[in-house]
């Protein structure tokens, strides 16, 4: 395609841009949605009737005579004193403003009411506190590392018998590896939730970190295809240096694989990370919650409450954000390794 | 068998050791269980009672109110749009990359974001965007004064909400589709323009049949992670599959049954099926792929 883009280089740029643009445009707005919604008060979220969405939060500014006014009450800091702006208690003991003499009924009327660039932050307090917030992610990045840990260990020793070594029936075995990949998750989890109810692991993290410690499919294949690229001649010159095979694995062949590891380490704590299905059903306890379970509860429950559910969708996005750019090569070349070897 | 064999297979046994236990332990039991489960009354508390065909008998009922046929008419409602329009979008943002312009890089973390967004936080995002009142789709409608569904409320518009949701997560698929690109060789495009290829001629002759095989792993994915679809649905709809069942998908409708009305045998038989109907499905389109896969050099 090189060529044709040199023929015509200012019109297919342009037109390449134009397209980039859109769609990209369409891609980011929800995510912008949900930090402009996040910063809103709850009074601005819902939209009148044929308003334009809002995207920047703002505050309301109401002056009167020029002064800034903060609440509705008679007491104002901001209009005591002030000339031409008195208080009055009527019967009924309703406090009303009275301005040049003249007694305001509805706030609108004598006041001018001003939109500024304002960011409300009580969305996020108001999440943290109804949510537990500190304890769900305690939880969370718990579970997290020590299935990144449990994944790392098992999935390569295993993928490093399957590439390293030759040993009748491995192959065998390594198709039942990839057979299971596509099994899906509704097969087994009746039993399993049954066998975890019968040993008394239900309601604890045992459900979630237990299995990672012997081997996932998806990174035992990943690693796998990782190792099988290493020189053999490497692990035959250390041989016959008198390396055994576990000091082949942890001395040769580990520090060699880091960008596979680093891959295995970064989807997985990524998967847990915003893993639903299972927390659901294995966990019990609100104070066992992860981030993503709470979020649903807190749904489930504030339907729309939509400034604290947006912040905490935010607290949560966020992470795995910034884990992106971090490890962008990371991810790229990670996605690429399973897809095509795949 | 020779000492240097024999410790071979020794030392091939011991590293994959947890993965044997594992797959004892985590897969085969489960799934011999779940194939018995599913020929018996078991609600967890007391202990399973054969049934024979019972589960199953009741699953295929051909009544009106067996949502059974109505949770996999929705599943693969969604299902066959979401995967194909999912790949057709996946290949031309991968397309669009694939040009040689100031700021790709950029663009492809925009493209890729929104699929490694946790889905519960996507999907409370979504259901915001997707507010039949203030969400930011209809508000958007209506400074056009154009028409505005109800979107995931509204019974005709809820499959189709899901669907447009989907392909917001496309980026997993596009990044994989950009990799394919890549290893395309320069030469066929050569090749193709010393034909006269047109750019339209060199996509269709030249592009897409050295993107089948990525097309497939892709296909194939989709179409496991498709007839799977809950998560979204259970955080939007908060577990109810609302309205009126047009979105009570076949994984949401298996896990109430499980577990809120904890009638395991069913569920069981529903999860033996639904794997029947994975395998088929791929195997299927494994087969057909030998037809329309083109493998460089072959």
């Amino acid at each position: 395609m090189a060529t044709s883009e040199y023929r015509h280089p200012f019109r297919v740029h342009w037109a390449a841009h134009l397209s980039l643009l859109l769609a990209s445009a369409l891609f980011i707005l929800p995510f912008l949605w949900m930090l402009s919604t996040s910063l809103k008060p709850e009074s601005r979220i819902f939209q009148k009737a044929g308003e334009a969405p809002q995207w920047i939060p703002s505050t309301d500014v109401r002056t009167v005579k020029g002064h800034n006014v903060v609440t509705y009450t008679g007491e104002d800091p901001a209009l005591k004193g002030k000339s031409g702006v008195d208080f009055k208690t009527l019967d009924n003991e309703q406090h009303v403003l009275v301005i040049d003499g003249k007694e305001v009924k509805a706030w609108t009327e004598e006041f001018e009411i001003r939109q500024r660039i304002g960011f409300h932050w009580e969305n996020y307090t108001q999440a943290f506190e109804r949510m537990d917030f500190i304890q769900n992610l305690r939880n969370t990045l718990f579970i997290c590392l020590t299935v990144v840990l449990g994944t790392v260990i098992s999935s390569s020793l295993v993928a490093y018998s399957f590439s390293r070594i030759e040993w009748p029936g491995r192959d065998v075995l390594f198709v039942a590896v990839l057979a299971t990949m596509m099994i899906p998750y509704e097969v087994t989890l009746i039993p399993l939730f049954v066998l975890y109810r019968n040993i008394g692991w239900t309601g604890t993290f045992l459900p979630l970190i237990v299995p990672a410690f012997f081997g996932v499919p998806f990174y035992i294949f990943l690693l796998r295809q990782f190792f099988m690229g290493i020189p053999q001649d490497l692990s035959a010159a250390a041989r016959i240096d008198g390396c055994n095979e576990f000091a082949i694995f942890w001395r040769i062949i580990l520090p060699l694989s880091k960008p596979a590891l680093a891959t295995t380490a970064l989807f997985q704590f990524l998967f847990e990370w915003g893993d639903f299905l299972n927390p659901l059903i294995f966990l019990q306890d609100d104070r066992q919650y992860t981030l993503a379970i709470a979020l649903q509860q807190f749904q489930s429950m504030h339907e729309s409450a939509w400034g604290p559910l947006m912040a905490m969708s935010t607290v949560i996005t966020i992470p795995v954000i910034v884990l992106f750019f971090l490890a962008q090569r990371t991810f790229i070349q990670g996605i690429t390794m399973t897809g095509l070897k795949g | 068998m020779t000492r240097r064999e024999r410790r071979n297979l020794v030392n091939g046994l011991l590293f994959a050791s947890p993965y044997i236990v594992g797959f004892l332990a985590f897969t085969l039991y489960p799934l011999a269980a779940t194939v018995y489960y599913s020929f018996c009354h078991y609600n967890v508390v007391t202990p399973p009672v054969w049934a024979g065909l019972d589960n199953y008998r009741e699953m295929f009922a051909l009544s009106g109110d067996n949502l059974f046929w109505k949770s996999l008419w929705n599943t693969l409602y969604f299902t066959v749009f979401s995967v194909p329009l999912g790949l057709a979008l996946a290949i031309g943002l991968a397309l669009l990359l694939n040009q040689k312009v100031f700021g790709i890089s950029a663009y492809r973390t925009i493209f890729f974001l929104p699929s490694i967004v946790p889905l519960v936080a996507s999907s409370v995002l979504w259901l915001w965007v997707l507010d039949p009142r203030s969400g930011l789709i209809n508000s958007t409608l209506a400074q056009f004064g154009l028409p505005q569904p109800g979107w995931i409320a509204d019974e005709y518009w809820s499959k189709p909400s899901l669907v447009l949701m989907s392909l917001w997560g496309v980026g997993g698929a596009m990044v994989i589709f950009l990799a394919g690109l890549a290893d395309v060789p320069e030469t066929l495009y050569e090749v193709a323009e010393l034909d006269g290829a047109g750019r339209f001629r060199k996509f269709w002759n030249v592009t897409l049949p050295m993107l089948t095989p990525t097309i497939l792993f892709n296909l194939v994915m989709g179409l496991i992670g498709a007839f799977q679809y809950f998560t979204q649905v259970f955080v939007m709809t908060a577990g109810r599959g609302t309205p009126n069942d047009t979105t009570m998908f076949y994984a949401l409708y298996l896990y109430k049954m499980a577990f809120n009305f904890l009638r395991m045998g069913y569920a069981s038989a529903m999860a033996c099926v639904l794997f029947l109907i994975i395998l088929a499905a791929t195997l299927a389109v494994l087969i057909s792929s030998k037809k329309w896969v083109h493998y460089y050099g072959d």
